[in-house]
């Protein structure tokens, strides 16, 4: 991304997503849901590429995150009954921000033991630290347990998913291209190397997680005014996982890569699911000749996950490895 | 007291299975540094296998016995074993050069298609796990029960550990899968045939879980396509925190989070029983952050 234009960028994509907003009652909700997890994808892949990607430390419990921001969120406008268009959207702003840092607080205690700990050790902390969020909603009577809560709002729109979108991958790769964020990058190419060169790499590791942490928590802030109702089994390790995916298919660190394999992610199910109900096809004689991949299209779908890590392990999308990323003066 | 040495018992069976399928992780871990995902999924096809062959089997010898019990086993086990060389050859091989991040992707990938698979083939729906095994109530002192079941968990799990030391530590194939776990490059200059070293370690680790999933089939008889998530988690947790890569270590990793689950969940609170293992792991790797036995592994420059 040419970062000349980021600000531009920036703009354009949040008057993008106000104008499409405006239209929003025109558009299928069927397709709005999915255009709502298109952004909350995108939001949860780039943060998650802040640590996983350009830091390069394995986590494997965003949705652990995203859960804490989602029932903090929830629980704020929970207290509220109708509101007036401005005051919705202010409380709304309130309790994203809110369910930011509450997730932000909670990445913090995770980025604590990856001072530690390294590689696979860390992937299964965070793992861990993502399943006892869960539990651990799942035991709390306050916010429905295992039940699970239902939001009474469901103030997310396009422009808060694009939005924030954008804000999203705006902050992460400035941050990254800054000289401050050339740390990063440091700790992720060579640790031991970067603390030679004096830069405090566990300050870096712990800044990663609690800027990651902090999106992901809006993310869930996103998801679960676009559900009206979580439960705490919708956050579990296979959801972190399949952000992981999107981040190792887009190219470890390269944030347009990692924007298009959310998109292509969320999209495909839906895709397969689409193509299983195509009425007629030319030269074939049977009703509904692709019916049978509405049965496997989640097999389909792990296959392509497959045979495309395969073809292109080094991600859908060709990577940029850190030491061609160019320096700005 | 005597309800302390029942949850004890019941903690230790099940730590035993966790164990077995954790020496799978663990020795994967050893030789390719990865973690395989789809180990907890070859756990539950170990059961499935055992689930259809058992009809099979009975024409043939009388189920449940001791016998039949056995043939299902080793079935099983012999299926799931091919089947870790297949995902190996064709999943993970070709990615060997591969940064291992890619490898652990197509391992999430081949552990989601044969979840899904699972349930497009077996049913989503649960299927109950016919008796292969004859069950004798062995020990009734003071409430305390401890059925041949337990007792066969035990069993198996000490035969199959002590078989394992033995291939690894006293035969040829043993020898070079240490030596491959050592220093591949050094391993394969010395004349060692890695590739089928890999292709019999997924093998071996394999054999273990399906082993692993008939154990639980007897004990917990209700199994479905989706039965490996859980255990295959808790396992790789227990292969962890006995240090990853340790043989040892991942038997003892089992046992621990098997007895401290079931304490826990006995003693405490049973619906915080998921979170126990992750708690007691993080609590350990504070404190040693190579696991239990695992060897620190020293910086170098």
């Amino acid at each position: 991304m040419n970062f000349r234009h980021a600000k531009t960028f920036l703009l354009g994509a949040i008057a993008l997503g106000f104008l499409a907003s405006l239209f929003a009652d025109k558009i299928n909700p069927y397709w709005l849901f999915i255009f709502y997890d298109i952004g909350i994808s995108i939001v949860m892949a780039v943060s998650l590429n802040l640590i996983n990607g350009y830091t390069g430390q394995f986590s494997l419990g965003h949705a652990g995150f995203m859960a804490v921001g989602a029932y903090t969120s929830a629980v704020i406008t929970n207290q509220f009954g109708e509101l007036s268009f401005f005051a919705a959207n202010g409380i709304f702003a309130v309790a994203l921000l809110a369910g930011g840092l509450a997730a932000a607080l909670a990445g913090l205690l995770v980025g604590i033991p990856s001072l530690r700990l390294r590689g696979d050790y860390l992937a299964i902390v965070t793992l861990g630290f993502g399943e006892i969020i869960r539990v651990v909603l799942q035991n709390l009577d306050v916010v429905g347990a295992a039940r699970g809560l239902s939001v009474t709002h469901n103030w997310t729109n396009l422009f808060w998913t694009f939005g924030l979108a954008a804000v999203t991958v705006y902050v992460v790769a400035s941050l990254v291209n800054s000289t401050y964020g050339r740390g990063f990058i440091a700790v992720h190419d060579d640790e031991v190397a970067a603390e030679a060169m004096g830069i405090n790499t566990t300050k870096y590791k712990v800044t990663a997680f609690v800027i990651g942490a902090f999106f992901a928590g809006i993310a869930g802030g996103l998801y679960a005014h676009a559900k009206f109702f979580i439960t705490p089994s919708g956050f579990g390790f296979q959801q972190s996982i399949m952000f992981v995916v999107m981040v190792i298919l887009g190219g470890m660190g390269n944030t347009v890569g990692v924007i298009l394999a959310a998109i292509l992610l969320t999209l495909l199910p839906e895709g397969l699911r689409m193509l299983s109900g195509i009425e007629y096809l030319p030269g074939l004689t049977a009703e509904r000749p692709l019916g049978w991949i509405g049965d496997t299209r989640m097999i389909i779908y792990s296959l392509l996950l497959i045979v495309l890590m395969l073809t292109r392990p080094q991600g859908l999308f060709s990577l940029k490895k850190s030491s061609q990323l160019k320096i700005k003066n | 007291m005597t309800e302390f040495l029942q949850q004890l018992i019941n903690g230790l069976a099940f730590g035993s299975i966790l164990a077995l399928i954790a020496i799978g992780y663990t020795m994967v871990y050893g030789i390719l540094r990865f973690i395989n995902f789809a180990h907890g999924d070859v756990f539950m096809l170990g059961a499935f296998a055992g689930f259809y062959l058992a009809p099979k089997i009975a024409a043939i010898l009388p189920l449940p016995s001791i016998a039949g019990g056995i043939v299902v086993l080793l079935a099983s086990m012999a299926i799931c074993a091919a089947l870790g060389v297949v995902i190996e050859r064709f999943a993970y091989r070709p990615l060997r050069r591969q940064p291992k991040l890619t490898m652990l992707i197509t391992a999430i990938g081949v552990s989601l298609f044969l979840e899904y698979t699972g349930q497009f083939v077996f049913g989503a729906a649960p299927k109950s796990f016919p008796p292969i095994l004859p069950v004798y109530p062995i020990a009734r002192l003071g409430g305390l029960s401890f059925n041949s079941n337990q007792l066969m968990v035990f069993s198996v799990t000490l035969f199959l550990l002590l078989a394992l030391r033995f291939i690894v530590l006293k035969t040829k194939i043993g020898t070079a899968m240490r030596a491959v776990s050592f220093n591949p490059e050094a391993a394969a200059l010395m004349g060692v045939n890695t590739d089928v070293v890999i292709s019999f370690t997924f093998a071996l680790g394999s054999a273990l879980a399906a082993a692993a999933g008939i154990l639980w089939a007897i004990n917990y008889p209700s199994i479905d396509p989706l039965m490996g998530i859980l255990p295959g988690l808790k396992a790789f947790v227990a292969a962890v925190l006995g240090g990853i890569g340790n043989l040892p270590g991942a038997a003892l990793g089992g046992l621990i989070i098997g007895v401290t689950e079931t304490l826990v969940s006995g003693y405490i609170s049973s619906t915080y029983r998921d979170a126990i293992a992750f708690a007691v792991l993080i609590l350990i790797l504070l404190v040693k952050p190579s696991g239990l036995l695992g060897k620190k592994e020293i910086e170098k420059v």
